[in-house]
C-alpha cells in the first residue's frame, strides 16, 4: 500500500500565518505530513483546525501578499514552495489537483461545464479542441454522469448538487493528475448522494491509482475512504496513525472526545450527546502550550507551559500528547461525562 | 432565445404607452399659455380663440392625446410652432447630431472606464487602485459643464487647436465625415465621457474585486490557469453588468445633455430642447421628449438582450 521511505508528498514545519488583520493569524503550526504512493489521509478536524489551509497551501492558493509560508512542501521531490510562473501553472492541476466542497462556487457560472474541463485539458496538453472535448466526454463517462453529451453543454446551475459534484471531479481528474485533494467534497451534498459521491472517490482512487488527501470533519467519512487519519486541531495534527489505531486505541484526549461524540443509535437513546466542553481557542490567541489543555480533562502544569512534540507510539502511530502514559486504554473513562 | 426576445419587446408596449401620456400630460400640466409665443402681446380674445381651436387646445385632454398619439403613431408629430416645419423632421436631425455624440463620448467613456476599473479592481487597495479611484471619482463629481468651459478655455481660447463651438466650419448644418467636421465633435465628446467613465470605472472595479473574491477564481488558478487565461473569465463574468450600465449611460446621453450641446452649441435634441422650452414650442418639446423616452425603451431592450446573449442564467433559469 504505501512506503514511507518515498512519500509522493512530504509536507515538513509547514506553518501559515495570515496577516491583514489586528493580530496575524497562525493557521497551521508545523505540520509534518507524508502522503504514499496510492495512500489516502482523511484530515480530520473542526472548523478552523487547519485542514482546508494546508490543502490550499499544497497548491499555493493562499494570497502571497496576505500570508506567510514556512516549512516545505515537496511533490514527487519539487519544492512546491519555491515553485512561480509557468511552473507553478504546470504543477497546479496537473500534478496535483482539487476538488473543492461546493462546486457550484468553485465553477465559473458562466462557462459550460465542457469548456471548463476542455480548458483545463488543454491548459496542460498541446491537443486540438475536438481531442479535448473527446476527453472531457470521457470524463463526465467516467465520473458516471448520466446522459454525458448532454452535460458537456450544460452551466453549472443547471445541474444537481450530486452531478455538480461529478462534473468537479471529473474536471479535478481531466489532465491526469497524480495527487488529488478532496476539501470536504460531499458535505454540501444530501445524505444518499454523499454515500454515492464517497463511492465514486474510492473507486476513481483505486482504479487511477491516485494519490489522496480527503479532508472531512465527518469521523465515519474518514473511516469508510482513508488509509490513515490525520487529526488536527488549532493548527496542528494532534494525532495519526493508520485509521485502526486511531479509531481502535485513540491516545489524544480530543481524539478521544471527538470518537465518544458520534452517536451511537439506541446505545445514546434518552440522553444527552456528549459533548467535548468548552469551544475551539481562537486562533490569533492560542496558550503557550498544548491548545487543547483548557478542554483536556487530564492536563497538567507541563500541558499549559509548552508545545508537546510527536510522540512515535510504533507503527506510524504518533500523538502530540505529554500524557500519553494516561490515555492508554483509558477510553471509557476519559469521554465526557453521559449525562441524563 | 428568440421566445425571450418576442417576451421582452411586448413587455415594452405599455412601458412606451406609459410614456407617451407622460409625455402628453408633462406639457400641459406647465403653467403658462402654449401660445403666448405665436401671439402677438396684444393679440384679440376673438384671435386667440380661433388659435386655440386651429392647434386643438380647446378640446378635451383625452381627446388631444388621442388625435397626439394616433398622428404620432403615423409618424405625425405636429408642426412645430416657431419654424413651421414638422417635428419630425427637426428632431431626426437633432437626433442624428446627439446620436453621434453620444456614441463618440459613450465609447470614450467605456473604453477608459472599463480599463481604469479593470486595473483599480485588480490591484485593489495599492497605489495603483487609489490613482484610478481618484480619477473616476473626479469624473463622477466634476460640473460637466464647468469642465466643457474649462476645456474650451484650454484648447480654443489659449492653445487654439480645437473649435469651440458648433457642429461644423462656418456654422454649417449638414454633416461631413472629415477631419473639418470631426475635430468639432472633440471637445464636446470628450467632455460629455466624463461621468460615464466615472460610473462604469466604479461599477467594473466593484466587480472585478468581487469576482476575485469567488471561489472559482481558486478553481481556476488549482487547475492551473495562467494570469491571462483567469483574466478572460473575469471579463466574461464581468460584461453583462459592464454593458448594462453601459447602456444606461447611453440612453442618459442621449437626452441628458442639454446642458454640454448648449455650451458647445451642438445642433442635438439637448440643444433643441432647450429652445424649445425657452420659446414654448409646444409639439417640439412634446416630440423630441417622446423620441428621447422611446430611445431609451428600446436601449433597454437592447441590453437585456445582448446581456442574455451573453449570460446563460438570465434566460434559461
Amino acid at each position: 500500500m504505501n512506503t514511507m521511505s518515498d512519500p509522493i508528498l512530504d509536507i515538513r514545519g509547514l506553518t501559515v500565518t495570515f496577516g491583514g488583520g489586528p493580530k496575524p493569524v497562525r493557521a497551521l503550526d508545523g505540520v509534518d505530513l507524508a502522503l504514499g504512493r496510492g495512500e489516502v489521509i482523511a484530515l480530520l478536524g473542526e472548523s478552523g483546525s487547519g485542514k482546508s489551509v494546508t490543502l490550499r497551501s499544497i497548491l499555493r492558493l493562499h494570497p502571497p501578499k496576505r500570508s506567510r509560508i514556512e516549512g516545505s512542501i515537496k511533490v514527487e521531490g519539487i519544492d512546491v514552495t519555491s515553485l512561480e510562473g509557468r511552473a507553478l501553472e504546470s504543477f497546479r492541476g496537473k500534478t496535483v489537483s482539487m476538488v473543492f466542497q461546493e462546486p457550484m462556487l468553485a465553477m465559473d457560472p458562466v462557462y459550460t461545464v465542457g469548456q471548463q474541463i476542455t480548458e483545463a485539458v488543454r491548459n496542460h496538453e498541446k491537443i486540438s479542441a475536438a481531442d479535448a472535448r473527446a476527453r472531457a466526454l470521457e470524463m463526465l463517462t467516467l465520473v458516471r454522469i448520466p446522459s454525458p453529451e448532454r452535460r458537456l453543454a450544460a452551466y453549472p446551475h443547471e445541474m444537481s448538487g450530486g452531478m455538480r459534484q461529478r462534473a468537479m471531479i471529473a474536471l479535478a481528474l481531466a489532465s491526469k493528475p497524480h495527487i488529488l485533494l478532496a476539501d470536504e467534497p460531499t458535505t454540501a451534498l444530501d445524505a444518499t448522494v454523499q454515500v454515492q459521491i464517497l463511492l465514486l472517490l474510492r473507486e476513481l482512487q483505486r482504479e487511477l491509482g491516485l494519490s489522496m488527501i480527503f479532508v472531512t470533519h465527518d469521523i465515519s467519512v474518514a473511516v469508510e475512504v482513508a488509509d490513515r487519519i490525520a487529526v488536527m486541531y488549532a493548527g496542528r495534527i494532534v494525532e495519526t496513525g493508520t485509521v485502526r489505531d486511531v479509531i481502535r486505541t485513540p491516545r489524544h484526549p480530543y481524539t478521544i472526545g471527538l470518537l465518544s461524540t458520534r452517536a451511537h443509535g439506541g446505545r445514546l437513546e434518552g440522553h444527552r450527546l456528549p459533548a467535548i466542553p468548552g469551544s475551539p481557542p481562537d486562533l490569533a490567541n492560542l496558550p503557550p502550550g498544548c491548545a487543547f489543555a483548557p478542554r483536556c480533562a487530564i492536563a497538567a502544569d507541563a500541558c499549559r507551559a509548552s508545545v508537546p512534540e510527536p510522540v512515535d507510539l510504533g507503527g506510524g502511530h504518533r500523538v502530540r500528547c505529554f500524557r500519553t502514559a494516561e490515555t492508554v486504554n483509558k477510553v471509557a473513562a476519559l469521554a465526557p461525562a453521559v449525562t441524563s | 432565445m428568440l421566445t425571450y426576445i418576442a417576451k421582452r419587446v411586448i413587455y415594452t408596449l405599455p412601458i412606451m404607452l406609459g410614456v407617451a401620456i407622460v409625455c402628453f400630460l408633462l406639457v400641459h400640466i406647465a403653467p403658462g399659455d402654449p401660445l403666448v409665443s405665436v401671439l402677438p402681446p396684444d393679440a384679440s380674445e376673438q384671435l386667440r380663440q380661433q388659435m386655440m381651436a386651429l392647434y386643438g387646445f380647446d378640446r378635451p385632454y383625452a381627446e388631444q392625446f388621442l388625435k397626439w398619439l394616433g398622428r404620432a403613431l403615423g409618424g405625425d408629430l405636429g408642426t412645430s410652432i416657431r419654424t413651421n416645419r414638422p417635428v419630425v423632421a427637426e428632431v431626426g436631425k437633432a437626433v442624428s447630431n446627439t446620436l453621434m455624440l453620444a456614441a463618440l463620448a459613450t465609447v470614450i467613456g467605456f473604453v477608459l472606464g472599463s480599463l481604469f476599473g479593470f486595473v483599480a479592481g485588480s490591484f485593489r487597495d495599492t497605489w495603483i487602485d487609489k490613482v484610478a479611484s481618484a480619477i473616476s471619482v473626479t469624473g463622477v463629481s466634476v460640473p460637466h459643464y464647468w469642465l466643457g468651459m474649462v476645456l474650451v478655455i484650454i484648447f480654443s481660447a489659449q492653445l487654439g487647436w480645437l473649435p469651440p463651438t458648433g457642429a461644423g466650419p462656418g456654422g454649417s448644418d449638414n454633416w461631413v465625415w472629415d477631419w473639418a467636421h470631426i475635430r468639432h465633435m472633440i471637445l464636446p465628446a470628450v467632455t460629455m465621457s466624463v461621468i460615464p467613465m466615472g460610473i462604469i470605472a466604479r461599477t467594473v472595479r466593484a466587480l472585478v474585486a468581487e469576482i476575485l473574491s469567488q471561489e472559482f477564481i481558486a478553481g481556476l488558478k488549482a487547475k492551473g490557469m495562467s494570469a491571462f487565461g483567469i483574466f478572460r473569465h473575469v471579463v466574461k463574468n464581468a460584461a453583462p453588468t459592464a454593458l448594462a450600465v453601459m447602456g444606461i449611460q447611453l440612453g442618459y446621453l442621449l437626452g441628458g445633455s442639454i446642458l454640454i450641446e448648449t455650451v458647445f452649441s451642438w445642433p442635438g435634441t439637448g440643444l433643441l430642447l432647450n429652445d424649445a422650452i425657452f420659446q414654448r414650442d409646444l409639439p417640439l418639446l412634446q416630440g423630441t421628449i417622446l423620441v428621447l423616452a422611446c430611445f431609451f425603451v428600446v436601449l433597454n431592450l437592447i441590453v437585456d438582450v445582448v446581456q442574455t446573449a451573453i449570460d446563460p442564467r438570465i434566460a434559461r433559469s
